[in-house]
């Protein structure tokens, strides 16, 4: 646990809530909402009737945040009905994935989790048809820099982001689970084949359970910049407790990261929600998993990497070297999506970019602010 | 204790080092900042707000320069909530500015506890004024006009309308006043405590208004609302108030609802509780005078 984190231990154990003095809910509450965690906490504080031993102005905050969710989560049910019918329209078959999927097939992580986009997976020969379908119902392209537009069409498993005309809610358009260009590849026909409706769910797909695991693994240990990595890592946690109820589930998840060449990031998951966040997971299975891990000696960096970015992103848990961790697991993260070749020109241009925007900034208006 | 009873230099340290917890309404807000204007923005305007001891605060904002050269050559304030930066810089001259904008931000993006309007609120007699109006209406105007004719402020900006109570819940800080309206204010209130204006290439000269220690003294005592009431300033208009439809007023109040979005039933439910008590009204006004009376009579008859 990294020195000052007080959320973690609370969402481990909401039983402590009552202990906690003001000054403590003073870190929690800034924690859990850098961390994208406070309604989640707020949910397990709620579940176990706790709530009402939080002192009053940091219960305010946990129930603000509950209401959030809760509108995150309606919203979010209402746009993948509408994602069904604008796809049903071109007939392209969808799956939706990560919190989408969660929320639809009602899934323990959907409790209390927030949401900035929806993301789905097509096939990628169905790629324009999706384009087009989703045009016509309103879904247009953030991205109109011609560089950025070659950028996601040739490197990347996405489209640049869709974002609603009307709603402004924005669409992550997916046909595979990582980067055509990444190290890793897993097999999207593979992928796609597995995939379930949901019970009740009006013709709405998820991913198996196995590749719902592998693929939120792969998104948080090979994909992601971390910056809400200990979320990502909470919604595997529930996602192992809940699958792993079943048996059969365990020998299957094993067998599907070999299938799919995710032995690495199913190591990491098992290793790092076991060890953070005690999720039940038999020895013999985190043992198998391990035939993956990396060499001995970079295991231990590893280690010291994932701890600190785990954390959550936040003054009040920073290490010294905290920092320096976060970026070379950003550097690690982008290498591990292009080769260098076309990684170095890539960050050269985000970093002039960010320094020289084309448009000019947001200003603050009547007092009302605009955010950056 | 208020921000007054600090003794000389007080302020300026607290900024300085580890922060100022200050009780704004319900809220307790933990203010850090190096910049001089804040402490000076804050000694004159916040003098009556009280500073509470070391615990819980709700929201924990910074202003300060931010790195890089522009420390030097045409300074610039940052507004960090919580060590994060939600908006791009300002000119330095416009710090204390920043700050009570930055703290509207805070407040309209995290009270969900209330349905949270952008609309002045003001209070005579137990019954409280809603004045929504988008800028340039006279809102603030109208506003500082009556806190000096001996209204209660409960908010210049922000009106909080409590989930729990339907009641309004106070907010007092201070007014914002923009180009002609300071100096029609310093006629018509040459009592009143106002700010030296600062400029801003998007508004023109802003300054700010003191609430009146009355209204901060109070500033834990909710009202109920009895009217909904629309400015609209015209330069050399005759008064005139004519009655709103409900339905009317619904959709403005809904439009104007900062969190709306969030509360789903919850917003709903408040904001036809609010409208179906409330007394709806169009205010178009060319003298300020005028309009305060029009005011007054209206709170006389409902008494």
């Amino acid at each position: 646990m990294a020195a000052g984190d007080h959320l973690t231990p609370l969402l481990l154990q909401p039983e402590r809530a009552p202990r906690l003095t003001l000054a403590d809910w003073d870190i929690v509450v800034r924690q859990g909402r850098r961390a994208a965690l406070l309604a989640t906490l707020a949910t397990r504080l709620d579940d176990r009737h706790l709530l009402k031993t939080v002192p009053e102005r940091p219960r305010r905050h946990l129930q603000a945040a509950m209401a959030i969710a809760h509108r995150h989560a309606a919203a979010v049910a209402w746009e993948a009905g509408e994602i069904g019918r604008a796809l049903a329209f071109g007939d392209v078959p969808f799956v939706l994935l990560k919190g989408a999927a969660y929320v639809a097939a009602h899934l323990p992580p959907a409790a209390g989790r927030l949401f900035s986009d929806i993301d789905i997976l097509v096939e990628k020969g169905r790629l324009a048809d999706a384009e087009q379908a989703l045009l016509v119902h309103g879904w247009v392209t953030t991205h109109h820099d011609p560089y950025d537009q070659r950028y996601y069409r040739q490197w990347m498993h996405e489209l640049p982001p869709l974002r609603h005309v009307r709603r402004q809610t924005v669409l992550d358009l997916h046909h595979a689970l990582l980067p055509e260009t990444a190290r890793l590849h897993p097999d999207p026909a593979k992928v796609w084949a597995a995939a379930v409706a949901v019970e009740g769910g009006a013709g709405l797909r998820v991913l198996c359970p196995a590749d719902m695991v592998l693929h939120s693994a792969t998104h948080l240990f090979f994909d992601g910049e971390l910056d809400h990595g200990l979320r990502d890592l909470v919604d595997l946690d529930a996602l192992l407790r809940h699958f792993g109820n079943d048996p059969a589930f365990w020998p299957r998840l094993l067998d599907r990261a070999d299938e799919l060449g995710l032995g690495r990031p199913l190591h990491y998951a098992l290793r790092y929600t076991t060890q953070r966040l005690a999720t039940p997971v038999a020895a013999a299975v985190v043992r198998s998993a391990a035939r993956a891990a990396p060499t001995p000696l970079a295991a231990p960096l590893m280690d010291a990497l994932f701890s600190r970015a785990l954390a959550p992103d936040h003054p009040t848990c920073a290490t010294p070297l905290t920092p320096l961790a976060r970026f070379l697991l950003y550097l690690r993260a982008h290498y591990l999506r292009m080769p260098l070749h076309l990684l170095l020109p890539h960050l050269l241009r985000k970093a002039w970019m960010r320094r020289h925007p084309e448009r000019p900034p947001a200003r603050p208006l009547n007092g009302e602010l605009r955010e950056e | 204790m208020k921000v007054a009873d600090l003794p000389a230099g007080a302020v300026a340290r607290r900024l300085r080092h580890g922060g100022l917890d200050l009780r704004l309404g319900p809220f307790i807000a933990r203010i850090e900042s190096p910049i001089p204007a804040v402490t000076e923005g804050i000694t004159q305007l916040w003098a009556e707000a009280a500073v509470v001891e070391r615990g819980f605060a709700d929201f924990h904002v910074r202003l300060a320069p931010p790195a890089g050269l522009r420390r030097w050559f045409r300074p610039q304030v940052l507004f960090e909530f919580d060590g994060a930066a939600p908006f791009l810089p300002l000119p330095r001259e416009q710090a204390f500015a920043f700050l009570e904008w930055g703290l509207n931000w805070c407040v309209a993006n995290h009270a969900h506890q209330y349905l949270v309007i952008h609309a002045a609120a003001v209070e005579r007699h137990g019954g409280v004024a809603i004045l929504p109006a988008p800028p340039g209406s006279g809102k603030s105007t109208l506003c500082a006009g009556l806190i000096a004719r001996g209204w209660r402020l409960l908010s210049d900006e922000l009106t909080l309308v409590s989930l729990a109570t339907g009641k309004v819940a106070p907010l007092p800080r201070p007014v914002s006043l923009k180009n002609e309206s300071i100096e029609v204010i310093r006629r018509f209130a040459p009592d009143a405590v106002l700010s030296a204006p600062c400029h801003d290439t998007t508004k023109g000269n802003v300054a700010h208004m003191r609430p009146p220690a009355t209204s901060t003294a109070r500033d834990g005592e909710e009202a109920a609302a009895a009217w909904i009431l629309f400015p609209r300033f015209r330069a050399g208009a005759p008064l005139e108030l004519g009655e709103r439809s409900r339905a009317r007023t619904f959709m403005a109040v809904v439009e104007n609802g900062f969190n709306y979005h969030v509360l789903g039933g919850d917003g709903f439910d408040a904001v036809a509780t609010l409208v179906d008590r409330c007394g709806c009204f169009d205010l178009t006004y060319g003298d300020l005078t005028e309009a305060v009376a029009t005011m007054d009579r209206l709170a006389q008859e409902q008494q």
